[in-house]
């Protein structure tokens, strides 16, 4: 058995799939339009993207806008310590979930690590018990039992947020596994950072996927950095590369051109669901903030570095300057967009802020389900012994 | 006697370590450029030079194999888990080599590795990043779990431990990184395997260890002057090999016992405490042993109610209460 490990061509294309169904309201950026910007991407004629309406476009832009704000608003909240723990943005990645998961039928599956809130968004979880989830209240997607890094919706095919790096990967191919042996036509993709391909897990993930042609994409999204290490530091050869040694396709992609993750996800995507074959893609983007809301930044990049990446190649911002050149969008939307996405970041801390805490009878809830009532927990010791 | 925090008596021990012996290196993620992700290899780096402050990369499994490896060769690797809740990444190489390669060999290689990090709950990371694993791993022979509770004894014991040719499991706490305490000017040794009476009384014995020592000593101290309840505290300080003679000895004293720990009930070290106190001492108590640890559940983030889910001194003060007038 020989196959290939080139770079992926876009195979051949059918319709596009349409974008994830809307979830309240909108929003857009403001950041100062960057120097230089190609106003067209390659990958816009891609058939994926030239299917999209324009009602889809803007949907995939809002989408990208409602998830900064999301943070901007959750990062202020975690300031006036409203929020404990962890705190890891996202910004600056957001074509990335959005890309791909924008891409996603109703078979195809999401997992991705503790940098969970653009994933959650993009997959159509609303903002509300997100932020919630943050304040650690009982409105929360988890019940306030996660957490920032724990973010669940299976019913939207959302596996999580997990906070062992690289611990989700096996997952993620466990899911293709199941997709695979219910003899559905979905994929799987799991995320992960750059650091975590170092972890021998994922290796383990990789050996099974391609040995059993499991429909799951490995999707390494490079920011640069695994906290303070960055890739040079960390990784040995190239990331995307060692899918070569599994006998994978492997495929590098630009981060910041929405129309790009969606062009090349969509052709590993259509690969994985109709032959079953497992890929590793490497993304290449960048994150603005510290690793968490914790982290001074200071000891391992400089300020230029990230301004430099913000002027020239702000996903959102190149997103919104392709769109207002292919007239789907106008400033006045932008500005709409834009708004919408606060006051919807603001709704959602005012909800997160009326809701209540869990209590502490709620700690034991959960753990069992088959026993997850208040009799069985006050048992004297049986299940729960405390 | 100078005052220092937790964090700079670990930092203090290594430095001093590296300088005395030269096969001492430190490995782990984030302990060099960034000094550290809670900061206790400050200024190692700079001191001691990357080949003995070593960055590695995100590979637990990796790293920690490859220093008991290299602990076999006679190199005395102190490797920082960014939080022990990774331990489960690298658990092969920690029960199956470190804890079994003496015994295998016939007494023929040593293993003196020294694993360290923070661990336990408390600071409302959830679930993954909470664990308490101390039991766990004491329940591997051949192995050392040390848990220290005070600047002083964290110094003391994680000197001693880089010096012992056995691996030892060295648990740090998160919360008590910034607590200040008086530590000697000059070099001194706290040896592993003895436990320490952080607090004289007669009425109660809390046996504790870790964070909850401070807690109950706050517990103690508001016992004693609204209920007059003289209370000691008997920290363990080294979960294995374990001091019971001390605990046994404070139990002959006071005839009452409270367990307090940081773990969630179930197969803890509590439980272990417990047998053996009833088993060697069931003559001296005149009422049964208690025990108070975490609530019987993953950690949970919810900020304000995680601090109800571990102890702390409110319902340490509860507890002890009902273990004095059973
Ligand atoms: C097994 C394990 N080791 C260490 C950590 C601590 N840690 C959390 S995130 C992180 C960096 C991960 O970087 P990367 O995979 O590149 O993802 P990014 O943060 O860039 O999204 C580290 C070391 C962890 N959570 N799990």
């Amino acid at each position: 058995m020989s196959k290939k490990k080139t770079d992926a061509t876009p195979e051949k294309n059918t319709a596009a799939k349409a974008a994830p169904e809307k979830t309240g309201s909108a929003s857009a950026i403001s950041a100062t339009p960057p120097e230089s910007v190609s106003a067209t991407s390659a990958s816009a004629a891609a058939p994926v993207n030239a299917a999209l309406s324009a009602d889809e476009r803007v949907e995939l832009y809002r989408r990208m806008v409602r998830i900064r704000r999301f943070e901007e608003r959750s990062l202020r909240a975690y300031q006036s310590k409203k929020i404990g723990g962890f705190l890891h943005l996202y910004i600056g990645q957001e074509a990335v979930a959005v890309g791909c998961c924008s891409l996603m039928g109703k078979d195809d599956h999401v997992i991705t690590a503790y940098r969970d809130h653009g994933h959650a968004i993009a997959v159509g979880m609303d903002t509300k018990p997100l932020m919630a989830e943050l304040y650690g209240k009982v409105t929360g997607c988890s019940k306030g039992k996660g957490g920032s890094m724990h973010y669940f919706d299976p019913t939207r095919n959302f596996w999580g947020g997990h906070g062992i790096v690289g611990g989700q990967v096996p997952l993620g191919t466990g899911l293709a596994y199941a997709i695979k042996y219910r003899g559905l036509k979905g994929a799987a993709m799991a995320f992960m950072g750059d650091g975590a391909v170092n972890q021998g897990a994922v290796h383990e993930a990789y050996n099974l996927a391609s040995l059993w042609d499991l429909p799951v994409i490995f999707v390494i999204e490079n920011n640069g950095y695994s906290m303070g290490t960055s890739q040079a530091r960390s990784s040995a050869g190239e990331l995307a590369t060692r899918a070569a040694g599994y006998d994978m396709k492997w495929e590098v992609i630009n981060g910041h051109d929405l129309y790009e993750v969606r062009a090349k996800m969509d052709a590993l995507l259509r690969r994985a669901r109709e032959e079953s074959k497992p890929a590793v893609v490497e993304i290449k983007t960048y994150r603005y903030r510290g690793h968490s809301v914790a982290d001074p930044d200071k000891t391992y990049r400089n300020k230029a570095e990230i301004e430099e990446y913000q002027r020239t190649k702000d996903p959102i911002t190149l997103f919104r300057t392709m769109l207002l050149a292919e007239g789907h969008l106008t400033d006045e939307l932008v500005d709409k967009i834009d708004a919408e996405a606060r006051s919807e970041a603001d709704f959602a801390a005012d909800f997160a802020e009326a809701s209540p805490f869990p209590t502490a009878d709620d700690i034991q809830r959960d753990v069992y389900w088959e026993a997850d009532n208040p009799a069985q927990r006050v048992s004297g010791g049986r299940l729960f012994f405390n | 006697m100078p005052i220092i925090t937790y964090r700079e008596a670990l930092r203090h021990a290594m430095a001093e370590e590296l300088t005395r012996d030269e096969n001492v290196v430190i490995l782990g993620e984030e302990v060099a450029q960034f000094r550290g992700a809670y900061k206790v290899t400050e200024g190692l780096l700079e001191k001691f030079g990357p080949k003995r402050i070593v960055d590695t990369p995100i590979s637990e499994a990796g790293f920690v194999g490859m220093g008991v490896g290299a602990a076999m060769l006679g190199i005395r690797p102190v490797i920082e888990l960014m939080f022990w809740s990774f331990y489960s990444v690298a658990f092969d190489q920690i029960v199956n080599n470190a804890a079994n390669i003496r015994y295998m060999s016939g007494g023929q290689i040593n293993c003196p590795i020294v694993i360290r990090g923070p661990a336990n709950g408390g600071t409302n990371v959830g679930a993954t990043h909470s664990h308490t694993p101390e039991n766990i791993l004491a329940h591997h022979p051949g192995v050392k779990v040390v848990v220290p509770a005070t600047p002083h004894d964290a110094k003391g014991l994680l000197k001693s431990a880089i010096r012992d040719n056995d691996p030892v499991f060295f648990l740090e706490n998160t919360i008590l990184y910034g607590l200040e305490g008086e530590v000697p000017a000059e070099e001194y040794l706290v040896p592993l395997g003895h436990a320490d009476i952080k607090r004289e009384g007669t009425d109660l014995t809390i046996v504790s260890y870790g964070r909850p020592v401070i807690q109950s000593l706050a517990a103690a101290q508001q016992l004693q002057q609204e209920h007059g309840l003289s209370v000691e505290i008997v920290d363990l300080r080294t979960i294995r090999p374990l001091d019971i003679d001390t605990v046994l000895k404070s139990v002959a004293k006071t005839h009452r016992v409270l367990i307090v720990e940081e773990q969630r009930p179930f197969a803890s070290v509590g439980s272990q405490l417990a047998y053996m106190i009833q088993n060697e001492a069931f003559d001296e108590l005149d009422a049964p042993i208690q025990r108070l640890g975490t609530i019987d559940a993953p950690a949970i983030y919810s900020p304000p109610v995680e601090i109800e889910q571990l102890p702390n001194s409110q319902r340490i003060l509860k507890a002890a209460l009902a273990a004095a007038s059973a």
